[in-house]
């Protein structure tokens, strides 16, 4: 249709004045927010596209939880952006474009976007659209694509997000003892903004809540662990910046995150071990109950609730250990 | 639907429509922050209301029209406290009001 | 269904303004503001394109929206006003 593809060209604009202009201020706050801005539209972007899952996705991490931890990050780095002494190279600008050029210009030789005699549309794809339904049964296939035809990938992008969060504590955090009691800064609150705490306790309970509803609905509709994960721990986030970070971490201490976050992998895991202990192969899910179709509802249930506990608690351990760094001389910076 | 309906909500959303225009224009043309924020926060709440409430006339009852409902009663708890929020901020980071004409002893 | 198209290109061009308002904004919070309205208005947005497409689906999208662009404002706010300048003035742009 012509309205889409004029929705697309305005979309795609947009997109473009964005980045520019994220390159091109100073002023880092603004930076971050024309980066969700960029999020947003990326995200509608996706949306025209048909693509429900992954506009969900872009929505909660690239809009959502990607701000809040680079406002963290500037608390200890600093508003405005050094100024760079050096000039464009004119070999390096040269070669940028060389290479754009070559790209666009294989661009125009790939198989046609969203056409049926591609590639990508001939072989798997063919087989997860027709024996999805009878072999798992669930409404969403994105869902069931990502979470049991190619659960093996899934576990590994778990994986990766657990290694990540492991990278990014011991990085900023150094090695902690177990016993010896972290020193905190002194933790802001938004205690003068009253009204902005009691519309923030009407609405955190409601976040959870949505987020709950996210991750058990993702079989139905768009939805799934890693948006509900990333749901979950913006809701944790608000709590923390408008009570406090020491009230936020009665809440959910940091040993509980550590070991949470391992839960999430772990129970994944687990799930694939049962398959193999039942008979069938790692993460094989229909030997898990009595009947294949079942054990495939079951897997996918435990497998999402894995990855969301570890997605969750990973986002919300990644932004402690940013509220709490400390600069290199030794004065307590937020 | 019946056809009332329809016409019902045609016009919330043209006239949501409206407000979302001229609110967008309060946003480019007005002199300083807190007039902007008027254009944009009225024009917020009252347009994303009307634009909802057309929607859900066309939706008819059932699942659609109970999402439309949470996403309004979000919109109109939400918009409201971040203007308050904003507006507070940015006095308490010392911006003026831009005041013309301010009579003796009155202060702005 | 043309209403919805005419309110879904209203959104676009606001949209575009509100780039243009954080773009030029001389304060942060002429700033904060944009992106706020740009927040708001993808909600509706993504609300209207679900109606002309006929997929419900999108309206969770827009839900999260809302949350994450309330919850954006006033991470923005928080770490404006008792951020890192240690020296206790504060800026303004």
């Amino acid at each position: 249709m012509i309205v889409t593809q004029a929705l697309d060209v305005v979309l795609l604009l947009l997109l473009v004045m964005t980045a520019v202009a994220i390159a091109r201020v100073k002023d880092l706050f603004a930076t971050v927010m024309l980066s969700g801005i960029y999020g947003l539209l990326s995200a509608s972007f996706f949306v025209l596209m048909d693509a429900v899952d992954v506009a969900f996705t872009e929505a909660s991490v690239g809009a959502g939880i990607f701000p809040l931890l680079m406002l963290a990050v500037l608390s200890f780095v600093g508003r405005y952006e050094a100024d760079s002494k050096r000039r464009v190279a004119l070999p390096v600008f040269l070669l940028t474009l060389v290479s754009g050029a070559v790209l666009l210009l294989a661009t125009t030789q790939m198989p046609a976007f969203g056409g049926e005699d591609t590639p990508a549309q001939q072989h798997v794809a063919v087989r997860y659209i027709e024996d999805s339904p009878q072999e798992i049964g669930i409404p969403n296939m994105v869902t069931s694509v990502l979470a049991s035809y190619r659960g093996f990938d899934t576990l590994g992008e778990v994986l990766v997000i657990f290694t990540a969060t492991i990278g990014v504590v011991v990085v900023l955090l150094g090695v902690v003892q177990p016993g010896k009691a972290r020193s905190l800064p002194a933790d802001e609150d938004m205690a003068d903004h009253k009204v902005l705490r009691i519309v923030g306790k009407m609405l955190i309970p409601l976040i959870l809540l949505f987020a709950l509803y996210v991750q058990f609905h993702g079989d139905y509709g768009p939805g799934g662990g890693f948006q509900a994960g990333v749901i979950f721990a913006t809701g944790i986030i608000l709590y923390a910046m408008l009570f406090g970070l020491s009230n936020a971490q009665r809440v959910l201490p940091m040993p509980l995150l550590r070991g949470l976050t391992a839960l999430g992998v772990m129970i994944y895991g687990s799930v694939g071990v049962a398959g193999l202990l039942a008979g069938g192969n790692f993460l094989d899910y229909s030997v898990l109950a009595s009947d294949p179709v079942s054990g495939q509802h079951l897997g996918i249930l435990l497998i999402e609730l894995g990855v969301g506990v570890t997605v969750a608690s990973s986002m919300v351990l990644i932004f402690y250990a940013f509220s709490l760094t400390t600069s290199s001389d030794g004065s307590v910076e937020r | 639907m019946l056809e009332q309906g329809n016409i019902v909500s045609h016009i919330c959303l043209l006239v949501g429509a409206f407000l979302i225009l001229s609110g967008g224009l309060g946003i480019l043309r007005f002199p300083d922050f807190f007039t902007r924020m008027h254009a944009a926060g009225i024009t917020e709440t009252l347009a994303a209301t009307l634009i909802i409430v057309g929607l859900m006339i066309i939706a008819g009852w059932g699942i659609v029209q109970l999402k439309l409902f949470f996403i309004l009663l979000f919109v109109m708890i939400t918009s409201p406290t971040a203007s308050h929020a904003l507006a507070k901020s940015a006095l308490h980071g010392g911006l003026q009001p831009k005041v013309k004409n301010v009579v003796d002893g009155d202060s702005p | 269904m043309t209403v919805l198209l005419f309110v879904a290109a209203t959104m676009l061009l606001v949209m575009l303004i509100a780039i243009v308002r954080a773009l030029l904004g001389p304060t942060i919070y002429d700033r904060i503001l944009a992106v706020n309205l740009f927040g708001t208005k993808t909600v509706l947005l993504i609300a209207v394109l679900g109606f002309l497409f006929g997929r419900p689906e999108f309206l969770d999208i827009a839900l999260i929206y809302a949350l994450i662009n309330f919850i954006s404002v006033i991470a923005v706010l928080r770490y404006f006003e008792y951020g890192s300048s240690t020296d206790g003035t504060r800026e303004n742009s």
